[in-house]
Protein backbone atom coordinates (compact mmCIF):
# COMPACT_ATOMS: atom_id res chain seq x y z
CA UNK A 1 0.00 0.00 0.00
CA UNK A 2 3.28 2.11 1.09
CA UNK A 3 4.02 1.63 -2.86
CA UNK A 4 0.81 3.19 -4.24
CA UNK A 5 0.97 6.16 -2.17
CA UNK A 6 4.33 6.91 -2.83
CA UNK A 7 3.82 7.04 -6.68
CA UNK A 8 0.77 8.44 -5.99
CA UNK A 9 2.56 11.08 -4.10
CA UNK A 10 4.82 11.16 -7.15
CA UNK A 11 2.55 12.40 -9.64
CA UNK A 12 0.87 14.76 -7.62
CA UNK A 13 3.60 16.63 -6.21
CA UNK A 14 5.19 16.48 -10.06
CA UNK A 15 2.05 18.28 -11.08
CA UNK A 16 1.94 21.15 -8.39
CA UNK A 17 5.41 22.04 -9.07
CA UNK A 18 4.79 21.90 -12.87
CA UNK A 19 2.95 25.89 -12.40
CA UNK A 20 3.95 26.78 -15.99
CA UNK A 21 2.33 24.11 -17.17
CA UNK A 22 -0.68 24.52 -15.00
CA UNK A 23 -1.28 28.13 -16.35
CA UNK A 24 -0.66 26.64 -20.05
CA UNK A 25 -3.29 24.06 -19.75
CA UNK A 26 -6.00 26.71 -18.86
CA UNK A 27 -5.52 28.45 -22.10
CA UNK A 28 -7.77 25.68 -24.44
CA UNK A 29 -10.54 25.36 -21.49
CA UNK A 30 -10.66 29.36 -21.10
CA UNK A 31 -10.86 29.77 -25.00
CA UNK A 32 -13.89 27.32 -25.13
CA UNK A 33 -15.89 29.24 -21.90
CA UNK A 34 -14.92 32.45 -23.25
CA UNK A 35 -14.86 32.73 -26.89
CA UNK A 36 -17.33 30.01 -27.59
CA UNK A 37 -19.58 29.93 -24.59
CA UNK A 38 -20.51 33.79 -25.50
CA UNK A 39 -20.15 33.47 -29.39
CA UNK A 40 -22.53 30.65 -29.79
CA UNK A 41 -24.16 31.83 -26.71
CA UNK A 42 -27.14 33.70 -28.67
CA UNK A 43 -27.78 31.05 -31.09
CA UNK A 44 -28.39 28.40 -28.51
CA UNK A 45 -30.79 30.39 -26.28
CA UNK A 46 -32.13 31.41 -29.75
CA UNK A 47 -32.86 27.60 -30.46
CA UNK A 48 -34.86 27.68 -26.90
CA UNK A 49 -32.13 25.76 -25.14
CA UNK A 50 -31.63 27.94 -22.57
CA UNK A 51 -27.82 29.40 -21.54
CA UNK A 52 -25.11 27.82 -23.53
CA UNK A 53 -22.42 28.79 -21.13
CA UNK A 54 -24.50 26.51 -18.32
CA UNK A 55 -24.85 23.79 -20.84
CA UNK A 56 -21.06 23.69 -21.69
CA UNK A 57 -19.47 24.32 -18.63
CA UNK A 58 -19.61 20.53 -17.76
CA UNK A 59 -18.51 20.20 -21.30
CA UNK A 60 -15.42 21.95 -20.79
CA UNK A 61 -14.67 20.45 -17.32
CA UNK A 62 -15.13 17.10 -18.29
CA UNK A 63 -12.57 18.28 -21.66
CA UNK A 64 -9.83 18.98 -19.26
CA UNK A 65 -10.46 15.90 -17.08
CA UNK A 66 -9.75 13.75 -20.34
CA UNK A 67 -7.27 15.81 -21.48
CA UNK A 68 -5.36 15.69 -18.35
CA UNK A 69 -5.49 11.82 -17.58
CA UNK A 70 -4.64 10.92 -20.63
CA UNK A 71 -1.53 12.83 -20.54
CA UNK A 72 0.09 11.12 -17.87
CA UNK A 73 0.37 8.68 -20.46
CA UNK A 74 2.62 10.64 -22.35
CA UNK A 75 4.32 10.80 -18.72
CA UNK A 76 4.56 7.52 -18.59
CA UNK A 77 6.34 7.46 -22.10
CA UNK A 78 8.54 10.47 -20.67
CA UNK A 79 9.59 8.06 -17.52
CA UNK A 80 10.67 5.27 -20.16
CA UNK A 81 13.22 7.45 -22.16
CA UNK A 82 14.29 8.94 -18.91
CA UNK A 83 14.23 6.06 -17.21
CA UNK A 84 12.25 6.21 -14.08
CA UNK A 85 10.06 3.74 -15.27
CA UNK A 86 13.02 1.15 -14.88
CA UNK A 87 13.73 1.80 -11.43
CA UNK A 88 10.06 0.79 -10.43
CA UNK A 89 10.34 -1.89 -12.94
CA UNK A 90 13.26 -3.63 -10.88
CA UNK A 91 11.46 -3.07 -7.73
CA UNK A 92 10.49 -5.90 -5.66
CA UNK A 93 6.74 -4.56 -5.88
CA UNK A 94 3.96 -6.13 -7.63
CA UNK A 95 3.97 -4.40 -11.45
CA UNK A 96 0.24 -4.02 -10.17
CA UNK A 97 0.69 -1.48 -7.01
CA UNK A 98 2.97 0.63 -9.79
CA UNK A 99 0.23 0.51 -11.87
CA UNK A 100 -2.31 1.60 -9.48
CA UNK A 101 0.14 3.82 -8.14
CA UNK A 102 0.83 5.79 -11.35
CA UNK A 103 -2.94 5.39 -12.70
CA UNK A 104 -4.16 6.99 -9.18
CA UNK A 105 -1.75 9.71 -9.67
CA UNK A 106 -2.97 10.70 -13.00
CA UNK A 107 -6.76 10.49 -12.07
CA UNK A 108 -5.72 12.76 -9.08
CA UNK A 109 -3.68 15.67 -11.06
CA UNK A 110 -6.85 15.48 -13.70
CA UNK A 111 -9.39 16.20 -10.77
CA UNK A 112 -7.47 18.86 -9.43
CA UNK A 113 -7.43 20.54 -13.19
CA UNK A 114 -10.37 19.88 -13.10
CA UNK A 115 -11.37 21.70 -9.76
CA UNK A 116 -9.33 24.54 -11.28
CA UNK A 117 -11.76 24.90 -14.63
CA UNK A 118 -14.87 24.67 -12.07
CA UNK A 119 -13.32 27.48 -10.48
CA UNK A 120 -12.88 29.64 -13.90
CA UNK A 121 -16.38 28.65 -15.32
CA UNK A 122 -17.53 29.90 -11.53
CA UNK A 123 -16.28 32.94 -12.62
CA UNK A 124 -17.42 33.40 -16.19
CA UNK A 125 -20.93 33.10 -14.56
CA UNK A 126 -21.70 29.25 -14.42
CA UNK A 127 -24.10 28.52 -11.81
CA UNK A 128 -24.85 24.63 -10.44
CA UNK A 129 -28.22 24.06 -9.16
CA UNK A 130 -27.47 24.06 -6.10
CA UNK A 131 -23.75 23.63 -3.41
CA UNK A 132 -25.08 19.87 -2.37
CA UNK A 133 -24.27 19.11 -6.17
CA UNK A 134 -21.11 20.17 -6.21
CA UNK A 135 -19.19 17.37 -4.14
CA UNK A 136 -21.54 14.29 -6.03
CA UNK A 137 -20.65 16.44 -9.46
CA UNK A 138 -17.07 15.87 -8.49
CA UNK A 139 -17.35 12.38 -7.54
CA UNK A 140 -18.49 11.39 -11.57
CA UNK A 141 -15.60 13.58 -12.10
CA UNK A 142 -12.99 11.61 -10.41
CA UNK A 143 -14.45 8.35 -12.15
CA UNK A 144 -14.23 9.97 -15.59
CA UNK A 145 -10.29 10.40 -14.78
CA UNK A 146 -9.90 6.84 -13.55
CA UNK A 147 -11.17 5.63 -16.39
CA UNK A 148 -9.21 8.14 -19.21
CA UNK A 149 -6.08 7.36 -16.71
CA UNK A 150 -6.50 3.70 -16.79
CA UNK A 151 -6.74 4.29 -20.65
CA UNK A 152 -3.97 6.11 -20.65
CA UNK A 153 -1.84 3.74 -18.80
CA UNK A 154 -3.07 0.72 -20.80
CA UNK A 155 -1.66 2.65 -23.93
CA UNK A 156 1.50 3.92 -22.63
CA UNK A 157 2.41 0.92 -21.27
CA UNK A 158 1.91 -0.75 -25.13
CA UNK A 159 3.84 2.48 -26.83
CA UNK A 160 7.93 2.46 -27.42
CA UNK A 161 8.30 6.48 -28.32
CA UNK A 162 7.23 9.59 -28.17
CA UNK A 163 5.59 9.75 -31.95
CA UNK A 164 2.96 7.37 -31.12
CA UNK A 165 1.41 9.56 -28.59
CA UNK A 166 0.70 12.37 -31.26
CA UNK A 167 -1.60 9.28 -33.60
CA UNK A 168 -3.13 8.78 -29.91
CA UNK A 169 -4.06 12.32 -29.48
CA UNK A 170 -5.47 12.98 -33.10
CA UNK A 171 -7.20 9.83 -33.41
CA UNK A 172 -8.53 8.68 -29.87
CA UNK A 173 -8.41 11.93 -27.44
CA UNK A 174 -9.35 14.50 -29.80
CA UNK A 175 -12.54 11.95 -31.24
CA UNK A 176 -13.67 11.02 -27.80
CA UNK A 177 -13.73 15.04 -26.46
CA UNK A 178 -15.93 16.07 -29.96
CA UNK A 179 -17.96 13.37 -30.03
CA UNK A 180 -18.66 13.72 -26.33
CA UNK A 181 -21.51 15.83 -26.25
CA UNK A 182 -19.05 18.43 -24.21
CA UNK A 183 -20.87 21.43 -26.93
CA UNK A 184 -23.90 20.28 -28.37
CA UNK A 185 -26.98 18.55 -27.00
CA UNK A 186 -27.14 15.14 -27.46
CA UNK A 187 -30.68 14.70 -28.54
CA UNK A 188 -31.86 15.01 -32.37
CA UNK A 189 -28.47 14.11 -34.08
CA UNK A 190 -28.23 12.44 -36.85
CA UNK A 191 -27.93 8.00 -36.93
CA UNK A 192 -24.17 7.89 -37.49
CA UNK A 193 -23.18 10.66 -35.20
CA UNK A 194 -25.85 9.57 -32.27
CA UNK A 195 -24.47 5.92 -32.51
CA UNK A 196 -20.88 7.96 -32.02
CA UNK A 197 -21.63 9.98 -29.17
CA UNK A 198 -23.00 6.58 -27.26
CA UNK A 199 -19.84 4.43 -27.66
CA UNK A 200 -17.70 7.29 -25.92
CA UNK A 201 -17.18 7.18 -22.20
CA UNK A 202 -16.72 10.66 -21.98
CA UNK A 203 -20.39 11.10 -23.15
CA UNK A 204 -21.85 9.35 -20.02
CA UNK A 205 -19.44 11.05 -17.48
CA UNK A 206 -20.63 14.92 -19.04
CA UNK A 207 -24.27 13.79 -19.39
CA UNK A 208 -24.20 12.79 -15.19
CA UNK A 209 -22.21 15.86 -13.96
CA UNK A 210 -24.69 17.66 -16.36
CA UNK A 211 -27.20 15.67 -14.78
CA UNK A 212 -26.08 16.59 -11.63
CA UNK A 213 -24.73 20.06 -11.68
CA UNK A 214 -27.65 21.15 -13.82
CA UNK A 215 -30.60 18.45 -13.15
CA UNK A 216 -30.96 17.50 -16.42
CA UNK A 217 -29.68 14.52 -18.43
CA UNK A 218 -29.77 12.59 -21.61
CA UNK A 219 -29.15 8.89 -20.08
CA UNK A 220 -30.00 9.22 -16.42
CA UNK A 221 -27.21 9.71 -14.03
CA UNK A 222 -27.83 6.13 -12.76
CA UNK A 223 -27.27 4.86 -16.07
CA UNK A 224 -23.84 7.35 -16.35
CA UNK A 225 -22.37 6.16 -13.14
CA UNK A 226 -23.10 2.57 -14.50
CA UNK A 227 -21.38 3.17 -17.22
CA UNK A 228 -18.26 4.74 -15.91
CA UNK A 229 -18.01 1.99 -13.66
CA UNK A 230 -17.86 -0.69 -16.14
CA UNK A 231 -15.72 0.97 -18.43
CA UNK A 232 -13.62 2.02 -15.75
CA UNK A 233 -12.99 -1.99 -14.34
CA UNK A 234 -12.34 -2.94 -18.42
CA UNK A 235 -9.59 -0.10 -18.59
CA UNK A 236 -8.08 -0.45 -14.92
CA UNK A 237 -7.81 -4.29 -16.02
CA UNK A 238 -6.56 -3.58 -18.90
CA UNK A 239 -3.99 -1.08 -17.53
CA UNK A 240 -2.92 -3.31 -15.61
CA UNK A 241 -2.29 -6.20 -18.21
CA UNK A 242 -0.46 -4.69 -20.06
CA UNK A 243 1.35 -2.77 -17.71
CA UNK A 244 2.94 -6.45 -16.57
CA UNK A 245 3.93 -6.83 -19.78
CA UNK A 246 6.57 -3.66 -20.53
CA UNK A 247 9.51 -5.12 -21.35
CA UNK A 248 12.79 -2.80 -20.86
CA UNK B 1 36.45 -22.57 -1.74
CA UNK B 2 33.75 -23.42 0.64
CA UNK B 3 31.20 -20.10 -0.14
CA UNK B 4 28.79 -21.26 -2.44
CA UNK B 5 29.06 -18.69 -5.53
CA UNK B 6 26.54 -15.59 -5.43
CA UNK B 7 25.85 -15.76 -9.01
CA UNK B 8 25.85 -18.70 -11.04
CA UNK B 9 25.24 -18.68 -14.88
CA UNK B 10 25.22 -22.17 -16.69
CA UNK B 11 24.69 -21.93 -20.37
CA UNK B 12 23.07 -19.16 -20.81
CA UNK B 13 21.60 -18.09 -24.08
CA UNK B 14 19.98 -14.71 -25.34
CA UNK B 15 17.91 -14.48 -29.21
CA UNK B 16 17.01 -11.68 -30.35
CA UNK B 17 15.42 -12.49 -33.74
CA UNK B 18 17.95 -14.79 -35.14
CA UNK B 19 21.07 -13.02 -33.70
CA UNK B 20 22.66 -14.76 -30.82
CA UNK B 21 23.32 -11.28 -28.08
CA UNK B 22 24.31 -14.22 -25.34
CA UNK B 23 25.13 -17.09 -26.52
CA UNK B 24 26.30 -20.52 -24.31
CA UNK B 25 27.67 -18.01 -21.18
CA UNK B 26 28.81 -19.61 -18.37
CA UNK B 27 30.77 -17.96 -15.13
CA UNK B 28 30.17 -17.84 -11.16
CA UNK B 29 30.87 -14.41 -9.33
CA UNK B 30 32.09 -15.34 -5.53
CA UNK B 31 30.61 -13.86 -2.63
CA UNK B 32 31.83 -10.41 -1.84
CA UNK B 33 33.95 -10.07 -4.91
CA UNK B 34 34.39 -7.26 -7.44
CA UNK B 35 34.06 -8.81 -10.51
CA UNK B 36 34.15 -6.96 -13.81
CA UNK B 37 32.45 -7.83 -17.09
CA UNK B 38 34.48 -6.63 -20.39
CA UNK B 39 33.65 -6.98 -23.97
CA UNK B 40 33.28 -4.97 -26.95
CA UNK B 41 30.05 -2.72 -28.01
CA UNK B 42 27.49 -5.24 -28.63
CA UNK B 43 28.97 -8.42 -26.82
CA UNK B 44 26.39 -9.09 -24.63
CA UNK B 45 27.55 -7.31 -21.19
CA UNK B 46 23.96 -5.14 -20.67
CA UNK B 47 21.90 -8.50 -22.14
CA UNK B 48 23.84 -10.96 -19.56
CA UNK B 49 23.38 -7.84 -16.66
CA UNK B 50 19.45 -7.27 -18.16
CA UNK B 51 18.24 -10.96 -17.34
CA UNK B 52 20.60 -11.49 -14.29
CA UNK B 53 18.54 -8.49 -13.05
CA UNK B 54 15.26 -10.34 -13.81
CA UNK B 55 14.23 -7.47 -16.18
CA UNK B 56 14.66 -10.03 -19.44
CA UNK B 57 14.05 -13.41 -19.97
CA UNK B 58 16.60 -16.04 -21.10
CA UNK B 59 16.27 -17.79 -24.37
CA UNK B 60 17.66 -21.06 -22.62
CA UNK B 61 20.13 -21.83 -19.65
CA UNK B 62 20.24 -21.56 -15.93
CA UNK B 63 20.43 -18.56 -13.26
CA UNK B 64 21.15 -18.17 -10.14
CA UNK B 65 21.66 -15.48 -7.50
CA UNK B 66 21.92 -16.06 -4.18
CA UNK B 67 20.71 -19.25 -4.54
CA UNK B 68 17.49 -18.14 -5.83
CA UNK B 69 16.00 -18.20 -9.51
CA UNK B 70 15.83 -15.09 -11.52
CA UNK B 71 13.06 -15.91 -13.50
CA UNK B 72 11.11 -17.61 -11.09
CA UNK B 73 11.46 -15.62 -7.87
CA UNK B 74 11.76 -12.44 -9.30
CA UNK B 75 10.45 -10.38 -6.29
CA UNK B 76 12.90 -11.91 -4.27
CA UNK B 77 15.77 -11.43 -6.47
CA UNK B 78 15.04 -8.37 -6.84
CA UNK B 79 14.92 -7.41 -3.19
CA UNK B 80 18.69 -8.77 -3.32
CA UNK B 81 20.03 -6.71 -5.87
CA UNK B 82 20.62 -2.90 -6.26
CA UNK B 83 20.91 -1.89 -10.34
CA UNK B 84 22.34 0.86 -11.72
CA UNK B 85 21.56 0.70 -14.99
CA UNK B 86 23.68 2.05 -18.42
CA UNK B 87 21.07 4.94 -18.45
CA UNK B 88 20.43 7.41 -16.08
CA UNK B 89 17.26 6.22 -13.98
CA UNK B 90 16.71 9.24 -11.63
CA UNK B 91 13.10 11.43 -12.02
CA UNK B 92 14.48 14.65 -12.75
CA UNK B 93 11.36 16.58 -11.80
CA UNK B 94 12.38 15.08 -7.91
CA UNK B 95 14.92 16.25 -5.39
CA UNK B 96 17.72 13.80 -4.72
CA UNK B 97 16.20 13.52 -1.47
CA UNK B 98 12.68 12.52 -2.86
CA UNK B 99 14.85 9.83 -5.33
CA UNK B 100 15.92 8.09 -2.62
CA UNK B 101 13.08 7.75 -0.33
CA UNK B 102 10.91 6.67 -3.25
CA UNK B 103 13.33 4.00 -3.82
CA UNK B 104 13.79 3.07 -0.10
CA UNK B 105 9.51 2.71 -0.40
CA UNK B 106 9.84 0.58 -3.20
CA UNK B 107 12.15 -1.69 -1.60
CA UNK B 108 10.69 -2.19 1.89
CA UNK B 109 13.39 -0.01 3.71
CA UNK B 110 11.64 0.93 7.46
CA UNK B 111 11.14 4.58 7.27
CA UNK B 112 13.41 4.87 10.56
CA UNK B 113 16.16 3.09 8.76
CA UNK B 114 15.52 4.71 5.75
CA UNK B 115 16.36 7.73 6.76
CA UNK B 116 19.10 7.08 8.66
CA UNK B 117 20.94 5.29 5.92
CA UNK B 118 20.16 7.89 3.24
CA UNK B 119 21.61 10.44 5.28
CA UNK B 120 24.92 8.31 5.56
CA UNK B 121 25.00 7.86 1.93
CA UNK B 122 24.23 11.18 0.92
CA UNK B 123 26.79 12.26 2.72
CA UNK B 124 29.66 10.11 1.25
CA UNK B 125 28.67 10.55 -1.86
CA UNK B 126 29.12 14.38 -1.29
CA UNK B 127 25.03 15.09 -1.90
CA UNK B 128 23.72 15.99 1.43
CA UNK B 129 24.35 19.76 0.56
CA UNK B 130 22.20 19.87 -2.29
CA UNK B 131 19.30 16.88 -0.87
CA UNK B 132 16.63 19.29 -1.46
CA UNK B 133 17.75 20.32 -5.18
CA UNK B 134 15.60 18.46 -8.04
CA UNK B 135 17.67 16.32 -9.45
CA UNK B 136 17.68 18.36 -13.34
CA UNK B 137 19.91 20.85 -12.05
CA UNK B 138 22.27 18.29 -11.32
CA UNK B 139 25.60 17.47 -13.01
CA UNK B 140 26.25 13.98 -15.17
CA UNK B 141 28.68 13.13 -11.97
CA UNK B 142 26.20 14.24 -9.81
CA UNK B 143 23.56 11.89 -10.96
CA UNK B 144 25.57 9.32 -10.97
CA UNK B 145 27.05 9.56 -7.23
CA UNK B 146 22.89 9.87 -6.73
CA UNK B 147 22.07 6.50 -8.52
CA UNK B 148 24.52 4.39 -6.81
CA UNK B 149 23.83 5.78 -3.48
CA UNK B 150 20.34 5.02 -4.41
CA UNK B 151 21.67 1.31 -5.11
CA UNK B 152 23.28 0.49 -2.14
CA UNK B 153 20.18 2.04 0.07
CA UNK B 154 18.53 -1.14 0.37
CA UNK B 155 21.70 -2.74 1.35
CA UNK B 156 22.07 -5.50 -1.67
CA UNK B 157 23.95 -8.47 -1.76
CA UNK B 158 25.15 -7.76 -5.30
CA UNK B 159 25.22 -4.48 -7.09
CA UNK B 160 25.07 -4.49 -10.68
CA UNK B 161 26.64 -1.70 -11.90
CA UNK B 162 26.85 -1.09 -15.94
CA UNK B 163 29.13 1.39 -17.42
CA UNK B 164 29.08 3.41 -14.22
CA UNK B 165 31.30 6.13 -15.07
CA UNK B 166 30.56 6.37 -18.76
CA UNK B 167 31.33 10.41 -19.52
CA UNK B 168 32.58 11.08 -16.11
CA UNK B 169 35.48 13.04 -15.81
CA UNK B 170 38.87 11.18 -14.17
CA UNK B 171 38.34 12.74 -10.70
CA UNK B 172 34.71 11.98 -10.88
CA UNK B 173 35.26 8.15 -11.73
CA UNK B 174 38.01 7.95 -9.08
CA UNK B 175 36.04 9.77 -6.35
CA UNK B 176 33.11 6.78 -7.35
CA UNK B 177 35.07 3.94 -7.38
CA UNK B 178 36.73 4.66 -3.98
CA UNK B 179 32.88 5.42 -2.69
CA UNK B 180 31.81 1.63 -3.65
CA UNK B 181 35.00 0.09 -3.20
CA UNK B 182 34.74 0.96 0.73
CA UNK B 183 31.00 -0.20 0.66
CA UNK B 184 32.12 -3.11 -0.90
CA UNK B 185 34.45 -4.25 1.94
CA UNK B 186 32.53 -2.96 4.82
CA UNK B 187 29.45 -4.17 3.85
CA UNK B 188 30.51 -6.83 1.92
CA UNK B 189 28.12 -6.33 -0.79
CA UNK B 190 29.02 -8.36 -3.92
CA UNK B 191 29.76 -5.76 -6.98
CA UNK B 192 29.28 -6.94 -10.89
CA UNK B 193 30.79 -4.35 -13.04
CA UNK B 194 30.63 -3.62 -16.64
CA UNK B 195 32.75 -0.79 -17.83
CA UNK B 196 34.56 -0.09 -21.13
CA UNK B 197 37.77 1.63 -18.66
CA UNK B 198 40.23 -0.92 -18.84
CA UNK B 199 42.18 1.12 -16.25
CA UNK B 200 39.08 0.93 -14.11
CA UNK B 201 38.80 -2.70 -14.46
CA UNK B 202 42.55 -3.37 -13.35
CA UNK B 203 42.18 -1.05 -10.15
CA UNK B 204 38.89 -2.10 -8.50
CA UNK B 205 38.19 -5.92 -10.08
CA UNK B 206 39.11 -8.68 -8.23
CA UNK B 207 37.88 -11.08 -11.14
CA UNK B 208 37.09 -10.43 -15.12
CA UNK B 209 35.35 -12.02 -17.62
CA UNK B 210 35.79 -10.64 -20.93
CA UNK B 211 32.99 -11.42 -23.72
CA UNK B 212 32.65 -11.11 -27.29
CA UNK B 213 30.39 -11.82 -29.89
CA UNK B 214 28.20 -13.31 -27.07
CA UNK B 215 30.76 -15.70 -25.66
CA UNK B 216 33.21 -15.62 -23.15
CA UNK B 217 36.78 -15.57 -24.14
CA UNK B 218 38.47 -15.67 -20.87
CA UNK B 219 38.04 -15.14 -17.32
CA UNK B 220 40.65 -14.30 -14.08
CA UNK B 221 42.15 -11.74 -12.54
CA UNK B 222 43.76 -8.91 -14.19
CA UNK B 223 47.40 -10.63 -13.58
CA UNK B 224 45.89 -13.59 -14.92
CA UNK B 225 44.79 -12.24 -18.03
CA UNK B 226 47.79 -9.91 -19.09
CA UNK B 227 49.95 -13.64 -17.85
CA UNK B 228 47.99 -15.74 -20.50
CA UNK B 229 48.16 -13.26 -23.51
CA UNK B 230 51.79 -12.19 -22.55
CA UNK B 231 50.31 -8.69 -22.78
CA UNK B 232 51.78 -5.66 -20.29
CA UNK B 233 48.74 -4.21 -19.92
CA UNK B 234 44.85 -5.16 -19.35
CA UNK B 235 44.19 -3.05 -22.35
CA UNK B 236 46.96 -5.13 -24.46
CA UNK B 237 45.50 -8.67 -22.62
CA UNK B 238 41.81 -7.48 -24.10
CA UNK B 239 43.18 -6.45 -27.73
CA UNK B 240 44.84 -9.44 -27.45
CA UNK B 241 41.39 -11.44 -26.81
CA UNK B 242 39.09 -9.52 -28.48
CA UNK B 243 41.00 -8.76 -31.69
CA UNK B 244 41.51 -4.57 -32.76
CA UNK B 245 37.81 -4.59 -35.76
CA UNK B 246 36.03 -1.69 -34.24
CA UNK B 247 32.89 -3.19 -33.44
CA UNK B 248 29.75 -1.28 -34.81
CA UNK B 249 28.56 -3.54 -37.21
CA UNK B 250 28.04 -6.45 -34.95
CA UNK B 251 26.59 -3.53 -32.74
CA UNK B 252 24.12 -1.94 -35.42
CA UNK B 253 22.93 -5.73 -36.58
CA UNK B 254 21.96 -6.59 -33.37
CA UNK B 255 20.34 -3.16 -33.46
CA UNK B 256 18.51 -3.55 -36.81
CA UNK B 257 16.94 -6.98 -35.05
CA UNK B 258 16.05 -4.96 -32.25
CA UNK B 259 14.12 -2.41 -34.17
CA UNK B 260 12.37 -4.76 -36.62
CA UNK B 261 11.33 -7.30 -33.51
CA UNK B 262 9.45 -3.76 -31.95
CA UNK B 263 8.21 -2.52 -34.77
CA UNK B 264 6.63 -6.44 -35.76
CA UNK B 265 5.53 -6.55 -32.14
CA UNK B 266 3.29 -3.89 -32.58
Amino acid sequence: MNVVFVLWLREVKKYLRSRVQIVASLGGPLMYLGVLGFGLGPVFRRAGEGSYLQFMAPGVIGMTVLFTAMFSGIAMLWDRQFGFLKETLVAPVPRVQIMIGRTLGGATTAVLQGVLIFAVSLVAGFRPASALAVPLAFLIIALIAIVFAALATAIGSSLKEMQGFQMVMNFLVMPMFFLSGALYPLNGLPGPLAFLTRIDPLTYGIDGVRGVMLGTSHFGVALDIGVLVGVGLVFVTAGAWRFSRIEV
Amino acid sequence: MIDHPIIRVQHLVRTFGNVKAVDDVTFDVRKGETFAFLGPNGAGKTTTIKMLTTVLRPTSGTLELDGLNPVADSTEVRKRIGVVFQDPSLDNELTAWENIDIHGALYHVPRRVRRERAEALLRLFELWERRDDLVKTFSGGMKRRLEIARGFLHTPKVLFLDEPTLGLDPQSRNQMWTHVKNLNATEGVTVFLTTHYMDEADRVADRIAIIDHGKIVATGSSAELKQQTGADSLEGAFLALTGNTIRDESASAEDRVRQFVKVWRR
